[in-house]
């Protein structure tokens, strides 16, 4: 069978700052983003400190992660064995094209000419959606925040809740043209009796579903889905194939460990005690289920991630997206700015990562470093840590080159790491700016106008000026075992 | 106690009267303080900003200037915090076991100022006296790396007059992030902007806080929009008055 190959995501087509001035305009969906990550964030605030034994249950999700990826060639064999025991078929994609194809071909062979779908942002991440349509396959989304992503032709911003750029009145103008429902009001109710109407009868129909995946189990061969709208357990239940698409990382060795994982994914996602649905399957039973499942584990530039010692822990990431309700950045900018399916602190690290550092090299620097995110992930990512982990990849490479070697940056810091190691350089360089910041002061003692790129800082902010005496000039004359010495010779005492 | 005072390059050049209250507070509490002219930068700008291996030499001649010191004070949580989260990778990144075996001796006698008071110290009331509105802005380092707590807001309520206005999301960053005001200079703004409303939503007249970093940034703001608020150092405000004797007495 013939096969289009499209490339769908028209991600990264700007760097972060400048996506963030645009979307900063965007007061709508600014306010939009902050209440919604407010609220999720004062309900995870909540469940979490219900809990005496969260550390512990992070230290657990963490340790468990962390074993799981330095043996990940273990545990997806295990897995691998398990789930093809069970009835189930595996498949091995190393990029996003190869998954497409085979996913592709898996809908084509069933005759399919529409698919449902839960939210799965590794579909996102591979271009499914896109890759579907274009060889005549229409994806339909059944997550409610994906349908109105899908409906509003848009992209996700925040991984958890997808749509949470958007609010409850556009929804209703969305709904009323796209399910043609002229009178529909626009309470939560409303909105959600519409999306059920709608969505009810796909379920019926189609028969062919593809998923996500939150755990891949090792020992029994089972995937566990955790959602709140009941669409997925339609989803996985109902249709007649089963396609999951799973990255590599999201193995776990043990069932069992699901007891971490079940506590602290909902609280951290949604501030949920539990998520409404939480699913587990293994293969197929006959009678009961899709007859045909299939799982697809997506490598797409995760193996290279786990050879980084300093960064492999990226991958325990469980895609709670408690560090985009943290972030404060990301409260500013939403999701779009990072121009990622990954938004947020977590994809400020993932998405280069994931790119070979080709691509998403401003995403390591759209942090000011607070250490919200590392503060409230349920696996420990020390997510600062990795940012500048990567700001130096970034550095180094850019330093290999004439250009990265020339720039004002560059030329900067290099003059900057010399004073700092001489205190005498230092003390020099500190003189000959309090003289030399004279151009700049203004009247009332401000520095008001900065040249270059330090007016990033004046566009918003005024400078103190540089008093006239430093602390150690200060200290050389009036502390020093030396001052009394030189207050004598002024004519003054210290006694 | 002996006590080496790192003033941190910002401070020595922009802030020198925190420097000149951290040395009186302390005199004050009957401590002889030492200033050693060698220092120069913690090394945090460029680690942050990615510029690693240029860290490195900044990092080893902090440990020389410091390594003999009894305790080192430092009036910059941010300062502290680079030392205590990234000095043991630096020094393993540069191969250099002499400098991980010296860097982990040091660490434990460094201390951020409202933390050698209250943890080092036990003293929570230094004897100041400083009759204005203040509202406490918490650094993000203080809080999320060396776990402050409410040590510097015990330190301040035992200041005689002053009047302390709690602060709306105290736990959201300034939005300074070094580096990040420059390379991010309209979201940093932007949060820059949340940050000054929720400060004069407090109706103080000065903004405190133990790092002199954020302090720049939201005066920066606050100038700019000719409000009459000011910020000052924790360390100028428990260096103000004294009234009553120093607290080391009882």
């Amino acid at each position: 069978m013939s096969e289009l190959e499209v490339h769908a995501t028209e991600w990264h087509t700007r760097d972060f700052p400048t996506a963030a001035k645009d979307l900063l305009q965007d007061s709508q969906t600014r306010k939009n983003v902050q209440h919604a990550t407010n609220v999720i964030q004062g309900k995870r605030n909540t469940v979490v400190a219900e809990l005496p034994d969260w550390e512990d249950l992070r230290e657990a999700g963490s340790q468990v992660r962390a074993h799981a990826l330095r043996h990940l060639d273990y545990y997806l064999t295990q897995f691998e064995e398990n789930c093809t025991r069970a009835g189930g078929h595996v498949h091995w994609a190393s990029d996003a094209a190869e998954a497409n194809r085979i996913i592709l071909g898996l809908v084509q062979k069933h005759q399919a000419t529409e698919v449902i779908k839960i939210k799965t942002m590794t579909s996102e991440e591979v271009g499914l959606n896109a890759h579907l349509e274009a060889n005549g396959i229409r994806p339909i989304e059944t997550d409610l925040a994906e349908l109105i992503i899908q409906m509003g032709k848009d992209r996700p911003s925040h991984f958890v809740a997808p749509a949470l750029h958007v609010n409850r009145q556009q929804v209703r103008a969305m709904f009323q043209r796209e399910m043609n429902l002229p009178d529909l009001g626009d309470e939560p109710e409303d909105l959600a009796t519409a999306a059920r109407n709608y969505l009810r009868e796909k379920f019926l129909r189609i028969k062919v579903a593809i998923s996500g995946g939150n755990f891949l189990i090792a020992d029994s061969g089972g995937i566990c889905i955790t959602e709140s709208e009941g669409n997925g357990r339609m989803c996985l239940t109902l249709p007649d194939v089963l396609i999951s698409i799973v990255g590599i990382e999201k193995v776990i060795p043990s069932y069992r460990d699901l007891e971490i994982f079940l506590q602290t994914l909902p609280r951290s996602a949604t501030g949920e005690r539990m998520n409404p649905y939480n699913s587990t399957w293994c293969g197929v039973h006959p009678g009961d289920g899709p007859q045909e499942f299939h799982v697809v584990l997506l490598d797409n530039g995760r193996s290279p991630i786990l050879a980084d010692k300093e960064a492999s822990q990226t991958l325990k990431c469980i895609r709670c997206a408690a560090c985009l309700n943290a972030c404060p950045v990301y409260h500013q900018t939403g999701g779009h700015a990072y121009e990622s399916v990954y938004a947020g602190p977590i994809g400020a690290i993932l998405t280069p990562q994931l790119q070979s550092m080709k691509e998403g090299r401003s995403l390591p620097y759209a942090s000011s470093l607070c250490g919200a995110c590392y503060e409230v992930c349920p696996v420990k990512i020390n997510i600062p840590e990795v940012l500048i982990h990567l700001r130096g990849k970034v550095v180094r490479e850019d330093q290999a080159t004439l250009g990265g070697k020339l720039s004002l940056w560059n030329i900067g810091m290099q003059a900057a790491a010399f004073l700092f190691k001489d205190s005498g350089r230092l003390a020099m360089a500190e003189h000959m700016g309090q003289i030399g910041q004279k151009v700049l002061v203004s009247k009332n003692g401000f520095i008001e106008w900065m040249p270059l790129m330090l007016s990033g800082w004046t566009q918003t902010r005024d400078l103190k000026a540089m008093p006239a005496q430093s602390f150690r000039d200060w200290w050389a004359k009036e502390k020093s075992p030396n001052a009394s010495a030189n207050l004598r010779a002024e004519g003054r005492s210290n006694d | 106690m002996r006590i080496s005072l790192f003033i941190t390059c910002y401070n020595d050049a922009l802030f020198p009267e925190t420097g000149k209250a951290v040395v009186s507070v302390l005199e004050r509490l009957g401590h002889e303080i030492e200033f050693r002219p060698e220092q120069t930068c913690c090394g945090q700008m460029h680690w942050n900003t990615g510029y690693l291996r240029e860290a490195v030499p900044i990092i080893r001649h902090f440990v020389r200037v410091y390594q003999d010191a009894e305790t080192v004070v430092i009036p910059s949580s941010s300062c502290v915090a680079m030392m205590r989260d990234h000095y043991v990778k630096a020094a393993e990144m540069d191969g250099d076991a002499k400098l991980v075996a010296e860097v982990e001796a040091l660490l434990p006698r460094i201390y951020e100022f409202s933390e050698f008071l209250v943890r080092g110290l036990g003293i929570e009331d230094v004897g100041a006296s400083y009759p204005h509105k203040v509202t406490y802005h918490a650094s993000c380092h203080s809080m999320r790396s060396l776990h402050l707590g409410d040590i510097p807001i015990r330190l301040l309520k035992n200041v005689r007059g002053l009047d302390l206005q709690p602060i709306q999301n105290i736990q959201e960053c300034c939005g300074f992030g070094g580096t990040f005001s420059i390379k991010n200079a309209d979201v940093s703004s932007a949060m820059l902007a949340d940050k000054v409303r929720n400060v004069l939503n407090t109706g103080a007249e000065v903004c405190t806080a133990v790092d002199n970093s954020c302090l720049m940034h939201l005066y920066g703001s606050l100038h700019r929009q000719r409000t009459f608020v000011r910020t000052a150092h924790l360390a100028e405000i428990l260096a103000s008055g004294h009234a009553d004797s120093p607290g080391v007495v009882a």
